[in-house]
């Protein structure tokens, strides 16, 4: 098997809608068991950038290669099935590899209930739920097949603090396990800085890699203290000012919001 | 399967909150009664000889037999509509020409007014079952049509996307990502398919056939007996009630029950 240097490789990747180009030469390469975030303005091309790299958009110039067996999507907009309860929407992975319903609900009730929701929401349909309860069940709906590779757009957003942090404590935990690879989007400056190993830093119009920024140290060893002052170099640093067009009052290194969300 | 037991498990509680309807039934009567004192027994019989004309008429066999008729025909027109309509507005709605073209068709089949169609009916197909079944799906079919155009037509790619990203098989995108979706908007277009389907039987069974209750309600006209008409009317208003409330609402609540 290919287990051992399965990797997603962007090489010179470009797009455009129609006459907007909204990405220019774009590369990287994730490795198995790191964490890539992309970080940038809204409106940037990260949801296009994770389309292209996940295959729902054709690659138009440049090129592709993911060598990972099983990859899962948690969507920006979480994109649930609106007629099926929050179990028969968690389970649809497993269901789509053929596993039993008894099973499938029973691995379903197990991590809705580790992610937070409770057991009288597993019978509730999307409609019914919070914002932040759908993002979960969605990032549940992910994970549970137990993917190589993790897709993340945004997964957090509506999630209050203390949820995060407990759901960023559980990808950790699985990244340091070496069971997960991530390609991660987000907003929040300080979540790339306690999750990642690179920081690609898109700029807009069109978007392009504007920096990369490196993370040696491992994620379980970077605690509160660490995360706080990291996000605090990364607000002060020129490239971030400017993609951002952050102004002065707010690059007074404030770490405790995210950038640009 | 599931659907149905809770269909069934919910049914009482169901007809508990009909009390409301009930007495909303009652008041209707009441009026009626009203007008039964204010303008007399040819014009519009009291509810309470209506009623017994209609107990009469539901004990004599003659009666039994056109309700039997009507129910057949209408049935008949319905399920092919429904049929004909979902299968060939699911497929219209696959590709952009066909639905652009049979726009203006569903615009004359549903703007043409029925009566017409009986007129061109009877001369195609002489008095009897056809016309009226013909003019029933004429005017319920594209009801269907348009509803099955419109759930084919508004599929999402987003949540193919989402499915083709979980590697879903192709019967699994059918049963739990397309198929939920284009049945809430089928399933309206039947029910109101279906009342239109009764509606015309009877219109047309007036004008056209010597049997089933149009034709029963012709006889009552004839005779200038307004006691009986009333009854027939009767047993009309009471199996849309049936249809609609005892079988339609029940399946409407559990099918739709995560729409907002
Ligand atoms: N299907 C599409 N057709 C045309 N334009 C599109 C399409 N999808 C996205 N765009 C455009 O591409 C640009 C980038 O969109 P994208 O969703 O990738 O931004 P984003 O960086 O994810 O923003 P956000 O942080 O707000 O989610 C936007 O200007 C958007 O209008
Ligand atoms: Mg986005």
């Amino acid at each position: 098997m290919a287990e051992l240097d399965a990797e997603l490789h962007v090489q010179h990747l470009s797009h455009s809608f129609g006459p907007h180009e909204i990405l220019r030469d774009i590369s990287f390469n994730l490795k198995e068991g790191h964490v890539i975030s992309v970080v940038g303005p809204s409106g940037g091309g990260k949801t296009t950038l994770l389309h292209l790299c996940a295959g729902f958009l054709d690659v138009e110039e440049g090129k592709v290669t993911n060598t990972f067996n099983k990859h899962a999507f948690a969507f920006q907009e979480t994109r649930l099935l609106p007629w099926q309860t929050t179990l028969d929407n968690i389970a649809f992975g497993l269901k789509a590899q053929g596993m039993r319903k008894q099973q499938r609900y029973h691995l379903a009730t197990e991590i809705a209930l580790r992610f937070g929701l409770e057991k009288k929401d597993l019978s509730k349909f999307p409609k019914d739920l919070s914002g932040g309860m759908r993002q979960r069940v969605s990032f549940a709906r992910a994970l549970v097949i137990e993917p190589q590779l993790l897709f993340l757009d945004e997964p957090f957003s509506a999630l209050d603090i203390g949820l995060k942090q407990e759901l960023q404590q559980i990808l950790i935990q699985l990244i340091s396990d070496g069971r997960l690879t991530v390609f991660f989007i987000t907003h929040d400056l300080m979540e790339a800085v306690r999750l990642s190993d690179q920081i690609i830093v898109l700029d807009v119009d069109p978007g392009r890699v504007a920096h990369t920024f490196t993370i040696e140290k491992p994620q379980q060893e970077r605690d509160d203290a660490y995360v706080y002052a990291e996000t605090a170099k990364l607000l002060a640093n020129p490239v971030i000012i400017k993609t951002f067009e952050l102004s002065i009052a707010s690059s007074r290194n404030k770490p405790d919001k995210g950038a640009a969300a | 399967m599931n659907a149905l037991l809770n269909i069934i498990k919910n049914f009482p509680k169901y007809l508990w909150s009909g009390w409301g309807a009930v007495s909303s039934i009652f008041l209707f009567i009441t009026l009626w009664e009203f007008g039964f004192q204010q303008y007399g027994e040819l014009v519009l019989p009291s509810p309470q000889s209506t009623f017994h004309t209609l107990w009469t008429m539901l004990h004599t066999d003659s009666i039994m037999q056109d309700v039997h008729i009507t129910v057949k025909r209408a049935m008949w027109g319905f399920i092919i509509s429904a049929g004909l309509g979902s299968f060939l507005g699911m497929l219209a709605g696959l590709f952009v020409t066909a639905s652009i073209m049979s726009r203006p068709i569903i615009t004359i089949l549903m703007g043409m007014p029925p009566i017409a169609w009986i007129v061109l009916a009877m001369i195609w197909f002489g008095t009897g079952d056809n016309t009226v079944i013909f003019t029933v799906v004429v005017a319920s079919f594209p009801i269907v049509f348009v509803g099955a155009l419109q759930g084919t037509h508004t599929l999402e790619g987003d949540l193919k996307d989402m499915s083709d990203s979980f590697k879903a098989p192709l019967l699994m995108k059918f049963t739990d990502v397309y198929f939920p979706h284009i049945f809430s908007y089928i399933f309206p277009a039947w029910i109101a398919a279906l009342g239109m389907s009764w509606k015309i039987v009877v219109m047309a069974e007036l004008l056209s056939t010597p049997d089933g209750i149009g034709a029963a309600l012709a006889v009552t006209r004839s005779h200038l007996d307004t006691a009986g008409a009333l009854a027939l009317v009767t047993i009309m208003i009471g199996f849309l009630l049936f249809i609609e409330y005892v079988f339609m609402e029940p399946i409407k609540r559990e099918v739709e029950q995560w729409r907002n």
